[in-house]
């Protein structure tokens, strides 16, 4: 191998956005659509599925235990099992990837309506709450910061798992990491990586600062 | 008024946590429910407001049994206190104050304005309402916990162990805060300790049970550490009864003599100490407007010689009270003589259940 530096600079620049599907900056959209439409689905799910299993506890049992055989699954094996029904497409990774928040994020609305002190709910009774205006005004919002815990894991591990759809062809930054392997040109693997953790950061970060927004009143209590 | 006629409670896991209560509650006064921990307060308590919901017998509020009336309903009706104070941590302390007001549909206005009333009421600063509940110390959090239970002005206040949690000196000072409330409010008061000097000082009731949720005796504080039913309530009442008793008589009626020329004052009329030679020895005060006879008899014995100064409220010395206008007034409260031996009828105070008219 020729010495070559480690980042070509100018193959970023014509790479960046050259117009054709394989345009660093389309990766990169096809990226962040991906890591994020499971973890909205899984929110949209993992709420009520949460709730339902707080509900009736029989029910969390075994919807953690499938979550949890779900989770233990190489995401690859997943991906395969949905290429024969959904084929080539961004549904291939995106409903695995719903899976993997799920597993993540029933846990954690469930933790989060635990974590609700006792004498919380119970005053919320003895004041006079109905159930339902309880939950949405009490027991959920004392819940929030347990939930964006498990909201910002579920996140940057889903921003890093959309990489292994590369190889199924659906795999946003993950297939530039295809490309430098097969041509042994290390650029493409350089900029993946730099990408992908600048993406996690930049979500997780954002996830903080809207958890600073939401509860101003949740940060001393976990330094006290 | 609220009563239990022949209320049990019996857990599904066969728990008999209260077993055939009666009792009434007087309205506008405190009645007290005491007993070791495991006795039932917090069941008949939370009986009252339907969180818990009686095996058998029924409870009455107002002439209503509590079980005609929608649950959510009667209970913004009822102001609750509980022990950890259970302020809602997402919220500002004055959105915490106005909760029953917001679930009673009142504008935000109105009820804002409302739990501003009620933070100075209960001796807050009005300058927390924009603070967190973390941001509180444990003492203002249970003022915060009262201020929210006061906010729609419920006739009826159940309190559950709500100073348990705080250090002594607050713990004081918030049982001075509700007497003091408690004069200008007249609320039914219904307070749950296993602490019975907090029992004594705070009921103008107080009802001991017994483990097993039994009532052993319900009466006026004076009066149960005079009489105790049974050994049960003489042993829970602890020591010194005799002593104690002295708090609830008031030092209005020890006769004062004009004070003597071997007391010492300074140009205000204020005390300095007794003269023995050149030499000034300690004294003790009491003020007969405010203060009760064990106050009197501690003073008493906290002087020199044995006589105690009277002052008045700015500490001018009003007289002094030897042993022996003490004594007068000690013989005059003297317990009722034992009913045993002798045929006389029993003491008119209403005492417990275990007490039984002679035959
Ligand atoms: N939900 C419950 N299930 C079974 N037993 C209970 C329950 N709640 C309380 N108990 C039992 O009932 C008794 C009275 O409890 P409680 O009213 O809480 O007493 P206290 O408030 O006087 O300490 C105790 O023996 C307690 O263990
Ligand atoms: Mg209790």
């Amino acid at each position: 191998m020729s010495q070559e530096p480690l980042v070509r600079w100018d193959w970023i620049a014509r790479n960046w956005a050259n117009g054709g599907p394989t345009a660093i900056s389309a990766l990169l959209e096809n990226h962040i659509v991906m890591a994020f439409l499971p973890v909205l689905f899984g929110l949209v799910v993992a709420l009520p599925l949460g709730l339902a299993c707080v509900r009736w506890r029989w029910l969390y049992q075994p919807t953690a235990a499938v979550m949890n055989v779900t989770y233990s699954l190489p995401s690859l094996v997943l991906f395969s099992i949905f290429l024969s029904v959904t084929g080539l497409t961004r549904s291939t990774v995106v409903i695995p990837l719903t899976f993997f928040a799920l597993a993540v994020l029933v846990p954690a609305v469930v933790d989060g309506l635990a974590s609700v002190p006792d004498p919380v709910r119970q005053s919320a009774v003895a004041m006079g709450f109905r159930p339902v205006r309880r939950l949405l005004r009490v027991e959920l919002p004392v819940a929030v910061p347990v939930v964006l815990a498990g909201l910002r894991v579920a996140t940057v591990s889903s921003i890093s798992l959309v990489s292994v759809g590369a190889l199924i062809g659906q795999g946003g930054l993950g297939n530039l990491f295809i490309d430098g392997w097969q041509r042994q040109f290390y650029t493409p693997i350089v900029v993946g990586i730099a990408l992908i953790v600048l993406l996690a950061v930049l979500a997780d970060g954002l996830l903080v600062l809207a958890q600073r927004l939401l509860t101003p009143w949740s940060r001393a209590r976990r330094a006290a | 008024m609220i009563t239990f006629e022949g209320v049990t409670k019996r857990y599904p896991d066969g728990t008999v946590a209260v077993d055939d209560l009666d009792l009434e509650v007087p309205t506008g006064a405190i009645t007290v429910f005491v007993g070791p921990s495991g006795c039932g307060k917090t069941t008949s308590l939370r009986m009252i407001n339907r969180m818990i919901d009686a095996t058998s017998g029924r409870i009455t509020l107002h002439g209503r049994d509590v079980r005609e009336i929608d649950p959510p309903t009667l209970r913004r009706g009822i102001g609750y206190v509980i022990q950890q104070a259970g302020l809602f941590p997402h919220r500002k302390i004055v959105d915490n104050v106005a909760t029953v007001p917001y679930l009673l549909g009142w504008s935000k206005k109105k009820a804002r304005t409302r739990a501003m009333e009620l933070l100075e009421l209960v001796g807050l600063d009005p300058g927390l309402a924009g603070r967190y509940p973390f941001q509180l110390s444990g003492g203002q959090q249970q003022r915060v916990g009262v201020a929210r239970a006061l906010a729609a002005d419920p006739p009826v206040l159940l309190m559950d162990e709500p100073f348990s949690a705080v250090d002594p000196i607050v713990r004081a000072s918030l049982q001075d805060e509700l007497l003091r409330l408690q004069s200008e409010l007249r609320k039914t008061i219904v307070f749950v300790t296993h602490d019975i000097d907090e029992a004594v000082k705070l009921g103008d009731t107080v009802a001991v049970l017994r483990v097993g949720g039994r009532l052993a005796q319900m009466a006026g504080p004076a009066t149960l550490l005079t009489e105790p039913a049974d050994d049960f309530v003489r042993e829970f009442l602890g020591r010194d009864r005799g002593i104690r008793r002295l708090s609830f008589i008031s030092a209005k009626e020890v006769r004062l003599r004009p004070a003597p020329s071997d007391l010492a004052t300074d140009e205000a009329g204020r005390p300095l100490g007794w003269r023995t030679g050149d030499e000034l020895a300690a004294y003790g005060t009491f003020d007969p407007e405010s203060d009760s006879l064990r106050a009197a008899l501690d003073a008493a014995l906290l002087s020199a010689n044995g006589v105690a100064v009277a002052v008045d409220e700015d500490g001018r010395v009003r007289g002094v009270a030897g042993r022996d206008a003490i004594d007068e007034l000690l013989a005059e409260y003297a317990p009722p003589p034992a009913p045993s031996p002798a045929p006389s009828p029993p003491p008119s105070q209403g005492s417990g259940p275990a007490e039984e008219a002679p035959a």
